[in-house]
């Protein structure tokens, strides 16, 4: 994956130059309105600021194109795990499965996130740490090209932010895509990422 | 002039907001979906013509689409080929009156529904392979079905109780477009009293139940799934 953008978001300025290997994983760390979340937006097609995005020998943008989001295979694990409030648990997997190009294979992820108990939940029914290991089952059912996780330790409790962190360390590197994960905690993140990229003030301060 | 069975006056008014409330849900959607989203900086300008409805006499909403569907009008060229001149006084025309004296009913309670979802469910919809039209089926419908239930039981309760326009632009012809509340102004000028009190108690009583509908239905979608 290979990505330069510059422009604004907003108020908000972005000016960033990454490339990141299948396998490995990315940490973003920084300050709150860094622009690590506007990086992941605009990666994903959400935001659109000039430059180019290149993913797996696909191009999605440049000076002449913009593939929009949901033409992307990006799989995005928002906040909170960002399910469809109005599906269950397996009715998100579903709506993701049904959406991808070339699905991997539902029962494996979910054996593999361990969700097989709350496949019938409401997803306002589940534990943070539940709706995000859905949200990444979510995201893993559509064997996306790059996976973007947004605060995937956020909003967990001491006990729970522990068990998740062990099991990404695990899970990421195995998925053979660009991992990028965002976070405010770079102490947290050096368990996960392979490298840590610094911003500050909507630019890379170190890599 | 014969009176018509008040039995054939009810199946009008139920068949008037009937047609209304289907055509203005379809109408009135893509509308308020738009208005909900765009960006565009004139898009209140639009909010604010669909609105104008609740602030305009009815006299004149219904004075106005009387005259663009009466046989002078340009509007009505195209259906010259048919063999049709004029709408006015015609059942179509009463529909066409109400679908504009409705209008509001339909589009604010759907644009607040809309706007309520905000973009969060439709960018993880995008992020899954959605596409725009995919996005409103599945996540923008569903998450705004308060929306639609508000908006479908005031449309018809409206336009069951509308008068001013159902009299300028129908006529109140027996059998036609004769509608409850015409019927009860009919029964007051011919100081027909009682009969007008049996039919305007029962407008009152079904504006209160559908009232009491609304809340109730509103309550139990706005609870959460078991």
């Amino acid at each position: 994956m290979r990505a330069r953008l510059a422009g604004r978001i907003g108020r908000f300025p972005l000016d960033v130059a990454l490339e990141a290997k299948p396998g490995e994983v990315t940490a973003l760390v920084g300050p709150s309105g860094a622009g690590k979340t506007s990086l992941l937006r605009c990666l994903a097609g959400l935001e659109r600021v000039a430059g180019e995005v290149e993913v797996a020998g696909e191009v999605w943008q440049d000076a002449t194109r913009f593939v929009p989001a949901h033409r992307r295979r990006v799989g995005y694990v928002f906040q909170g795990g960002g399910l469809l409030p109005h599906l269950s648990v397996a009715g998100n997997l579903l709506y993701a499965e049904r959406r991808a190009p070339a699905p991997g294979d539902r029962d494996e992820v979910v054996a593999r996130t361990g969700i097989a108990a709350l496949l019938d939940r409401r997803p306002e029914r589940l534990s943070g740490g539940e709706a995000q290991r859905v949200g990444l089952a979510r995201a893993l059912v559509m064997r996306p090209r790059l996976l973007l996780l947004d605060e995937p330790l956020s909003a967990l409790d001491a006990e729970a932010r522990v068990e998740l962190a062990s099991w990404l360390a695990e899970l990421l590197p195995e998925l053979g895509v660009p991992v990028l994960l965002v976070s405010h905690d770079a102490g947290e993140v050096e368990r996960l990422a392979a490298r840590t990229i610094r911003m500050r003030e909507g630019r890379i301060a170190n890599a | 002039m014969e009176e018509t069975p008040l039995r054939l006056v009810l199946l009008t008014t139920a068949e008037l907001a009937g047609v209304t409330t289907v055509l203005l849900l379809l109408l009135a959607t893509p509308l308020a979906w738009w208005l909900a989203r765009s960006r565009a900086w004139w898009k209140e300008a639009v909010g604010a013509l669909a609105a104008l409805p609740l602030v305009l006499p009815p006299t004149v909403i219904g004075f106005y689409v009387l005259v663009a569907l009466g046989p002078d009008s340009p509007l009505m060229v195209p259906l010259h080929a048919f063999g049709v001149r004029t709408l006015a006084f015609t059942f179509t025309g009463l529909v066409i009156g109400s679908l504009f004296y409705s209008l509001p009913f339909a589009v604010q309670p759907l644009r607040t529904a809309f706007e309520g979802i905000g973009a969060r469910p439709l960018e993880i919809a995008a992020t899954m392979g959605a596409g725009p039209l995919d996005r409103f089926l599945t996540v923008g419908l569903p998450l705004a079905r308060r929306g639609f239930v508000s908006a479908a039981v005031l449309v018809f309760a409206h336009t069951v109780g509308e008068f001013g326009v159902v009299l300028m632009i129908g006529g109140a012809i027996p059998g036609r477009t004769e509608v409850l509340s015409t019927r009860i102004y009919a029964l007051v000028e011919g100081l027909r009293y009682g009969e007008a009190h049996l039919l305007a108690a029962g407008l009152v009583a079904f504006a209160f139940a559908t009232l009491l509908v609304l809340l109730l239905a509103e309550r139990r979608l706005s609870a959460p799934a078991p």
